[in-house]
C-alpha cells in the first residue's frame, strides 16, 4: 500500500475510534459532558487531561524547536510541566472547594464584582485566541502534509475541519474519547522515538538513549550532536542557552504560571469529585504529560542528527564534512524532502550552483565551508515540520509515518476545539448572558456562541497564515498573556484575604496591558504584520533587559502582583463575608458538588 | 473548627507549600538554569548534568513533588480534622 493510502487509512481509523467511543459514552449521561471525569478513575482522568493539554505546540512543534535551540529548549520542557506543581498546590484544591464551573465565575464571586469578572473574561479571550493562532499554525502544517498541499491551503482546510469539530462538540468533554486520543497521541509520539533511539544508540528508551553512546563508537550521542553542530557553525547543542540566562529564567517562569492560568486546564480541576482528588489528579495528569515531555528531548537531538546525516554523508560515515562528494546531490534527495517541498515548509536554493545541498549556519560559517566554496546555507527547514517528518527522515515503515500524522491531527484538533468552546462560552455565557443581555434566550446564547467560534476561527486562521512565531512560540505568548492576567488574580484571591476588587482589576489590566504592549511592539498590533512599533522604544528588539516578547508574561505577572498589592492597600478592604468566604475555601471539608449557577 | 485551629492548619499548609516550592525552584531554576553551566562538568551517563536537569531531571522531580504534596496534605487534613468524609 502506498504511503499516502496508509496515512488516510490510519487517520480514518483513529477518527472512527473517537466517534465510536463518543457515541457509546454519550448514552451514559449528559452531565458527564460538563462534569468531566466525575466517577472516572483518577488515572483515566489524568490521561484525558493530558490529551486536552497536549496540543499542536507540544506534539508537532516543541521537539523541533528544541532541536533548533538545544539546551535552551529546556525552557519549554520545564515551563510546561513545572506549572502543574503550582496548579496542584496553589489553585486546584481551592478552586474545587469554591465549587464553580469557570474562572470568570470565581473571579466575579471572590471579587464581588461583575467588573472584575468582565476583565477576566476579556483576558481569557485574548489569551485563548492567541493560543488558537498557534494551533492553526500546527493544524496547517499537519494538513498540508496530510493532503499534499501548500501550507496556506492546509490552514484553510484546517479552519473548516476545526470549526465542524468544535460546533458538533461531540469530541470534547467526553472523558473516554479523550483517553482514546491520549493513547493514539502517545503511541504516535513514542513509537518512532523508540525506533530511532534503538537505531542511533542501541537503547530503546529515548530518555536513556539520549544519555547513551552513539552506536558503533565510544562517543556519547550528545557529544556527537555537539560536534556535528559546532563543525557546521551552529552553537554547541548541550550548552546553548536561550538568548541569556535571565531570559531563559523569565521565559520558564512565564510558561509555568501561564499553565496554572489557562482556562481549559484549570477547568478540569473544578470538576473532580473531591478536594483531595484535585491535588492527586494534577499529579496523574503530569505523569501522562511527562511521558511525552521526557521523550521530546531525545526526539529533538536525534532528529537533528538524522537531518544532518541525511544531507551530509560524513556525519555518520565519518570523513570530511566539507568534501564536495559528501553533500548529497539535490536530484538524489530522499522522497520525504520532495513531499515536504510541496508544502512550502522545506526549501532548497542552490546558491553555489553545484547541484548539492549544503546545510550549515552561514551566520557563523566554519572555515571549512568557506574554503570549500559554500555560498550560504541552501536548505531551510521549518522547525514545525521536524516531528511530523521525523519518522520519514529516519526511514521508518509507512505505518509509523501514518500513525504520527494521526497523532498530530488528534493533538491539534482536540485542543483547538476545546479552546474554541471555552471562548464561545466565555462570550455567550459570561459576557452576553451574565453582563449585557440577561434575558437572552438559551437558543440565542447557543447561536451567539457559534458566531463567536466562527469569528475566532477566521481571525486565528488569518493570523495563522502569517504567524507571529512557530506554533510553540505563539502558544508561549498565549501563556504569557494568561500568566500576566489570570494567575495572579486567582492566587491572590486565595492567599491574600485582603485583596479587594480594585486591586484585582487594576492588577489584571496592568499585567496584561504591559505584556500586550511589549508583544505587539515586536510582533505587530494584534499580530498583524507591518504594524510593529518597536521604534517607539528605541527600535531595538528585546529592549527590556534583553527579554524576548515570548517570555515577557513573566514580568507582566510581577507587574500584576505589584499593582494589585499597592492598589489594595490604598482602597477599602473587601467586605467581611468575602474574607470569611476565603477562609472557608482554604479548608477541604464541606466541599459541595459543583454548581453552575451564579450568586450575583 | 476554632479560629486558632484554623490558623494553625493554614500555617502548616503554607509551610508545606513553601517546602515543596523550594525543591521545585532548586531543581528547575537552580540546577536547570542558574547553575547549569557549572553542573555540566559533571557527567550523568552521557548527559552533562546541567543539561540533564533542564531536559529530564526537573520533570521527574515535578511528578514526585505533586504526589508527595498530595500525601502530606492529606495527612495534614486528617491531623486537623478538616478532611472530607
Amino acid at each position: 500500500m502506498s504511503l499516502q493510502a496508509t496515512i488516510y487509512l490510519v487517520v480514518g481509523l483513529t477518527f472512527a475510534l473517537y466517534i465510536g467511543i463518543a457515541i457509546w459514552a454519550r448514552a451514559g449521561s449528559t452531565s458527564e459532558f460538563y462534569v468531566a471525569g466525575s466517577g472516572v478513575h483518577p488515572v483515566l482522568n489524568g490521561m484525558a487531561t493530558g490529551a486536552d493539554w497536549m496540543s499542536a505546540a507540544s506534539f508537532i512543534s516543541m521537539a523541533g524547536l528544541i532541536a533548533g535551540m538545544g539546551y535552551g529548549g529546556g525552557l519549554f520542557l520545564m515551563g510546561w510541566t513545572g506549572g502543574y506543581v503550582l496548579l496542584a498546590m496553589l489553585l486546584a484544591p481551592y478552586l474545587r472547594k469554591f465549587g464553580k464551573f469557570t474562572v470568570p465565575q470565581f473571579v466575579g464571586d471572590r471579587y464581588y464584582s461583575k467588573g472584575a469578572s468582565s476583565v477576566a473574561v476579556i483576558c481569557l479571550i485574548i489569551a485563548s485566541t492567541t493560543y488558537i493562532i498557534g494551533q492553526m499554525t500546527g493544524v496547517g502544517v499537519a494538513f498540508s502534509r496530510f493532503l499534499g498541499v501548500s501550507n496556506h491551503v492546509g490552514i484553510f482546510v484546517g479552519m473548516g475541519i476545526v470549526f465542524m469539530y468544535a460546533v458538533f462538540g461531540g469530541m470534547k468533554g467526553i472523558t473516554y474519547t479523550q483517553v482514546a486520543q491520549y493513547c493514539v497521541l502517545i503511541i504516535a509520539y513514542t513509537i518512532p522515538a523508540i525506533f530511532i533511539s534503538m537505531a542511533l544508540t542501541g537503547n530503546p528508551l529515548p530518555q536513556l538513549g539520549l544519555g547513551g553512546d552513539f552506536v558503533g563508537t565510544d562517543m556519547t550521542l550528545l557529544a556527537k550532536v555537539d560536534q556535528v553542530a559546532m563543525d557546521l557553525g551552529f552553537p554547541q547543542y548541550t550548552t546553548s542557552t536561550r538568548i541569556s540566562t535571565l531570559n531563559m529564567f523569565v521565559y520558564t517562569f512565564s510558561l509555568m504560571i501561564g499553565t496554572a492560568g489557562l482556562p481549559h486546564v484549570i477547568i478540569r480541576f473544578f470538576t473532580v469529585p473531591k478536594v483531595k482528588d484535585a491535588r492527586a489528579s494534577a499529579g496523574w495528569a503530569l505523569v501522562f504529560i511527562a511521558i511525552l515531555y521526557t521523550t521530546a528531548p531525545g526526539v529533538a537531538a536525534m532528529a537533528k542528527l538524522n537531518l544532518h546525516a541525511t544531507v551530509n554523508k560524513a556525519v555518520k560515515g565519518g570523513g570530511d564534512l566539507f568534501a564536495a562528494e559528501n553533500s548529497i546531490m539535490y536530484d538524489e534527495r530522499p522522497d520525504w524532502m520532495k513531499r515536504w517541498e510541496v508544502t512550502g515548509l522545506l526549501k532548497f536554493e542552490d546558491k553555489n550552483g553545484d547541484g548539492r545541498i549544503q546545510y550549515y549556519n552561514d551566520k557563523n560559517p566554519p572555515a571549512g565551508a568557506v574554503a570549500a566554496g559554500w555560498a550560504g546555507n541552501e536548505l531551510s527547514v521549518n522547525r514545525d515540520i521536524i516531528v511530523l517528518a521525523n519518522p520519514e527522515i529516519a526511514r521508518l515503515p509507512n505505518w509509523v509515518i501514518a500513525l504520527v500524522a494521526a497523532g498530530g491531527l488528534a493533538a491539534a484538533l482536540s485542543t483547538a476545539a476545546g479552546l474554541l468552546l471555552a471562548i464561545s462560552s466565555a462570550i455567550s455565557h459570561d459576557l452576553l448572558k451574565d453582563m449585557w443581555m440577561p434575558d437572552l434566550s438559551e437558543k440565542g446564547e447557543l447561536l451567539a456562541g457559534k458566531i463567536a467560534m466562527a469569528c475566532s476561527i477566521v481571525v486565528a486562521g488569518y493570523l495563522g497564515l502569517n504567524p507571529p512565531d512557530f506554533a510553540a512560540g505563539t502558544v508561549a505568548i498565549a501563556f504569557g498573556l494568561a500568566a500576566s492576567s489570570i494567575f495572579p488574580a486567582l492566587m491572590m484571591g486565595i492567599f491574600n484575604k485582603k485583596m479587594n476588587k480594585e486591586g484585582a482589576i487594576c492588577g489584571m489590566l496592568a499585567g496584561i496591558g504591559f505584556t500586550m504592549l511589549y508583544v505587539f511592539a515586536h510582533k505587530g498590533l494584534f499580530f498583524i504584520k507591518g504594524t510593529e512599533f518597536l521604534g517607539l522604544f528605541g527600535g531595538k528588539a528585546n529592549f527590556f533587559l534583553g527579554i524576548e516578547p515570548n517570555a515577557i508574561g513573566g514580568i507582566g505577572a510581577l507587574v500584576n502582583f505589584a499593582v494589585a498589592y499597592v492598589v489594595s492597600k490604598v482602597t477599602p478592604d473587601p467586605p467581611e463575608h468575602i474574607q470569611h468566604l476565603v477562609e472557608s475555601v482554604r479548608i477541604p471539608r464541606g466541599a459541595k458538588a459543583v454548581d453552575g449557577s451564579h450568586i450575583h | 473548627m476554632s479560629e486558632d485551629a484554623g490558623k494553625a492548619y493554614w500555617f502548616a499548609t503554607l509551610k508545606l507549600i513553601a517546602g515543596v516550592l523550594f525543591v521545585w525552584f532548586i531543581v528547575s531554576y537552580g540546577f536547570g538554569i542558574l547553575f547549569a553551566q557549572s553542573l555540566n562538568s559533571i557527567k550523568l551517563g552521557g548527559y552533562p548534568m546541567g543539561f540533564w536537569w533542564a531536559q529530564q531531571g526537573s520533570m521527574y522531580v515535578f511528578v514526585a513533588l505533586i504526589f508527595i504534596y498530595a500525601k502530606l496534605m492529606g495527612n495534614l487534613d486528617k491531623k486537623f480534622d478538616v478532611h472530607e468524609e
